[in-house]
């Protein structure tokens, strides 16, 4: 009986090696945190575990429909999307601003950017007392705070994408005689796209970083509230389900970035494009 | 007519990389620039081109002195240095955004089909060949209508066989509207089947050691013995140079002769 139940299986394997690889690749790879939660919730169920500090799934799905329900969710999660959006907004603004002036003009660069590289090696979350005592405990030093975290990684793509400008290509803006406004439009502008997407990238995953900070630092509403207010309470299942909102909605925000910009990169020679041809 | 008089240019090293030269080329003449590499070819091209400055003498074209980059001058590097983000007809109407859409339309598809490449206007230039896109290249080049066209090496990088049907492929887009072309090779058999006139250079400092005119009728026939004649005579020329060049380094440095052999 086992035999022959083996010998289909083994008839069809070699009839579709390469998908079934990529399929089991994932199933792998959800083996241990699927397989962790499950045993979780039957140890808690059959009463092996307390499940007090670790809450199993159901219980932090409850947790989270109940939020849902009651609105509390996309309170706390829009208070926090603005202050990300915000923050990131005005960081990326500054950030993509003033690296690219320092890009292009060598006494600007040798002005400010040994300022700014020295204010980057201080730890952004070290302003945060500072910040306060100017601008109170409001939103606009959680803003400011998330915006201090977006800008640095942003100047730094954007000084560094614009210094690497192929000179060549630089040169051919020359030949056909592009005033200087247009050489920033058509060439710079163009060739320093991916490299500046990629740092926009990274600053908004620090902004979301900051703005858990951010919303330590004393906060009514927020995902980040609800962390300290679970902690507060005693409730590790209110911390597992801002833990997972954040992390969803982290991965949407980046995703969509991502999303909106890929049609600006098709041209990319690299293996980003030779992946999707 | 492109005219250079007692052109040099030192670098701010102050190393000499041309001394005096004088050049006199008609509208229309193709003049293929030779010589070992340090012979300063490719900065008397980039001179003409307006791409950087003498320091004494200078370069005009019928007339108006070059002082930078202008509309009567073209020129065509090693690489085709297109622009990846545009597509390959954007590539080419590069020049002409102060054209209307119509106008420039029209124009890069004339030129598109004159390259050879018709149909192809929509690629990227990663979806292209080094042939197809050194072709997009003189095309984006002949869509400014230039008087004067250089080439630096403009097929260097490519097999033989691309080569000589570019070769061929550039004549044909001279003999329909003949600009000046100007073209720097180290291939003798590129010069011979491109050239009116040969001009031989010498390194160190850059000058003109001798030039000659190729009188033979295009197209040009690559088996003729006449062809290989030429050839032979601008081998010859060129080992005069290295030889001259040698003789006149020893004295002051033998390394510039270890340099060069």
């Amino acid at each position: 009986m086992a035999v022959e139940a083996t010998t289909p299986e083994n008839a069809s394997a070699p009839g579709a090696p390469r998908r079934s690889s990529r399929f089991s690749g994932l199933a792998i790879g959800l083996l241990l945190p699927v397989g962790l939660a499950i045993a979780l919730e039957i140890a808690v169920r059959m009463g092996w575990a307390q499940g007090r500090l670790l809450p199993p799934p159901s219980k932090i799905y409850a947790t989270l429909a109940e939020l849902m329900a009651s609105g509390e969710w996309f309170r706390h999660a829009a208070a926090t999307m603005l202050r990300v959006a915000l923050g990131f907004g005005i960081g990326a603004v500054i950030g993509i601003v003033v690296g690219a002036i320092s890009g292009s003009l060598p006494f600007f660069r040798k002005l400010v950017d040994p300022t700014i590289q020295a204010l980057r090696a201080v730890p952004s979350i070290a302003w945060v007392p500072l910040f306060i005592l100017w601008l109170g405990i409001f939103e606009s030093s959680k803003i400011t705070l998330i915006a201090v975290g977006v800008f640095f990684p942003v100047y730094l793509g954007v000084l560094g994408a614009v210094l690497s400008v192929d000179r060549k290509i630089i040169e051919v803006g020359r030949v056909f005689r592009l005033s200087k406004v247009d050489l920033a439009r058509r060439i710079m502008l163009p060739a320093t796209l991916p490299a500046t997407i990629l740092a926009l990238r990274s600053g908004l995953g620090l902004g979301w970083m900051f703005v858990v900070a951010a919303e330590f630092m004393g906060a009514s509403e927020g995902l980040g509230f609800l962390l300290v207010d679970g902690q507060q309470v005693g409730r590790p299942d209110l911390i597992i389900a801002a833990l997972l909102s954040f992390a969803v909605l982290g991965f949407l925000t980046d995703w969509l970035l991502d999303l909106a910009t890929r049609p600006l990169l098709v041209w990319r020679d690299d293996l980003s494009t030779s992946e999707r041809q | 007519m492109l005219e250079l008089k007692s052109v040099s240019r030192v670098f701010p090293g102050g190393q000499q990389a041309l001394s005096d030269i004088n050049l006199e080329i008609p509208q229309g003449g193709i003049v293929a620039l030779v010589g070992g590499s340090g012979c300063g070819k490719t900065t008397l091209l980039r001179l003409i081109a307006g791409l950087d400055r003498p320091s004494a003498g200078t370069i005009a074209v019928d007339g108006s002195v070059i002082s930078g980059p202008s509309e009567e001058v073209g020129i065509i590097f090693q690489e085709p240095r297109l622009l990846p983000w545009l597509s390959v007809e954007e590539n080419i109407g590069f020049p002409l955004a102060h054209l209307s859409k119509d106008e420039r339309r029209e124009r890069v598809d004339r030129a598109l089909l004159r390259v050879g490449l018709g149909g192809l206007g929509k690629r990227w230039p990663r979806e292209l060949s080094g042939g197809q896109a050194q072709r997009v290249s003189i095309a984006r080049s002949l869509v400014a209508r230039p008087k004067v066209l250089l080439l630096d090496e403009p097929f260097s990088a490519l097999d033989a066989f691309t080569r000589a049907s570019l070769h061929d492929h550039l004549i044909a887009l001279w003999e329909a509207e003949r600009p000046t072309l100007v073209i720097v090779t180290h291939d003798v058999e590129e010069a011979a089947i491109l050239g009116d006139r040969v001009v031989v250079m010498q390194p160190h400092p850059g000058r003109i050691f001798t030039e000659f005119r190729v009188n033979l009728p295009r197209p040009r026939d690559r088996l003729d013995d006449a062809f290989h004649d030429t050839k032979r005579q601008i081998l010859k020329a060129l080992d005069g140079s290295l030889a001259t060049q040698q003789a006149n380094a020893k004295p002051a440095s033998s390394d510039a002769a270890a340099f060069w052999w």
